[in-house]
């Protein structure tokens, strides 16, 4: 079975730069349609492919996703 | 959202370090210093030195550092932070002080402050970020600004003839003695923040071991003064800026690395 993994985007504090779309080696991450309270399109998972490696989480400057990864 | 239900405490990769506050930064979105501050959080947190680091905070971008490190901290006069930094680590010898300057802080007006701290050897770690422009004033060029790049006071690209070359600062600063750890990296990838992280690491344990003065320096993007978007910036930043500053360590124990 695949690594499982997800991501927790905290939304309100995105600021929509899209650095973690260009990071994440799986395409899961997008810049969402809607705004957040600040008018930032902010990141979001768009498919289930996550596999947990963090890299997303490692180049946002603002700290707003956590990373978590199914043990075996 | 997808496999909510692996979301519990014992299956957490990664999460935003608590030795950072939970203010939301004013930097621009994509800009390196954010990620800069959480890997310097990271290894404070990591070397459980939280109540014994002390920041000082530079005039520029950054001038607001303290807000968001939950460390104590100090603001220094322009370009003044290594000095300020030298008499609190001194008064301090047991304590983590550490600069966190942009490259008009550091490289220009506080040029002299920088060269003499690190002649003396002073035992602090210099954090450095180099995005080749003031970012907070609007963008003018800088010391650091590329030969041809556009800035709002180099509007037809800089010139060698009118404004000279772009200072390389840390290999100025490799050849003095007093430094015993000068480097430079980059945070535009995972790979990129990891390896700067290493290098922070080992800026902070030569400073427990009282070996001297450690550089750090991070080139970083400034999407807003480039006028970029952070992704385009960051390709920008691999193509022009790793140029003329490369990437990697340039005095490592106190020797200089040669390449």
């Amino acid at each position: 079975m695949a690594v499982k993994g997800t991501v927790v985007i905290d939304k309100e504090r995105c600021k929509g730069c899209g650095v973690c779309v260009v990071a994440c080696p799986k395409s899961v991450l997008a810049l969402a349609k809607n705004v957040n309270g600040k008018g930032y399109n902010y990141s979001e998972a768009i498919i289930d492919e996550c596999i947990g490696c963090a890299s997303c989480a490692m180049v946002c400057p603002d700290g707003v996703i956590t990373v978590y990864k199914e043990k075996k | 959202m997808f496999n909510q239900d692996i979301v519990k405490p014992e299956n957490l990769v990664y999460k935003k370090t608590d030795v950072l506050t939970d203010k939301i930064m004013h930097y621009c979105p994509g800009c390196g210093h954010g990620t800069t501050h959480r890997i310097i959080a990271e290894v404070i947190e990591e070397m459980g030195i939280q109540d014994k680091a002390i920041c000082i905070a530079p005039v520029g971008c950054s001038v607001l550092a303290y807000n968001y490190f939950e460390v104590d901290s100090l603001g220094a006069a322009h370009g003044r932070a290594p000095a300020l930094a030298t008499a609190i680590q001194r008064l301090n010898p047991d304590h983590h002080t550490f600069t966190y300057q942009g490259d008009g802080d550091l490289a220009a007006i506080g040029t002299a402050e920088t060269i003499h701290a690190c002649n003396r050897g002073e035992n602090i770690v210099i954090i450095f970020i180099n995005n080749g422009i003031y970012g907070m004033t609007g963008g003018q060029m800088a010391p650091t600004t590329l030969i041809g790049m556009q800035t709002a006071t180099s509007p037809y690209g800089r010139t060698v003839e009118l404004n000279g070359y772009p200072l390389q600062i840390t290999e100025l600063l490799a050849q003095l003695p007093g430094t015993y750890f000068v480097t430079r990296q980059s945070v535009h990838t995972s790979a990129a923040v990891r390896k700067a992280k290493k290098a922070v690491r080992q800026a902070f344990e030569n400073q427990k071991n009282k070996k001297g003065t450690s550089f750090v320096e991070v080139v970083s993007n400034c999407n807003s003064g480039w006028k970029m978007t952070a992704p385009k910036a960051n390709e920008w930043m691999v193509e022009n800026m790793f140029v003329k500053y490369p990437i990697g360590d340039i005095k490592v124990d106190g020797e200089i690395v040669q390449k």
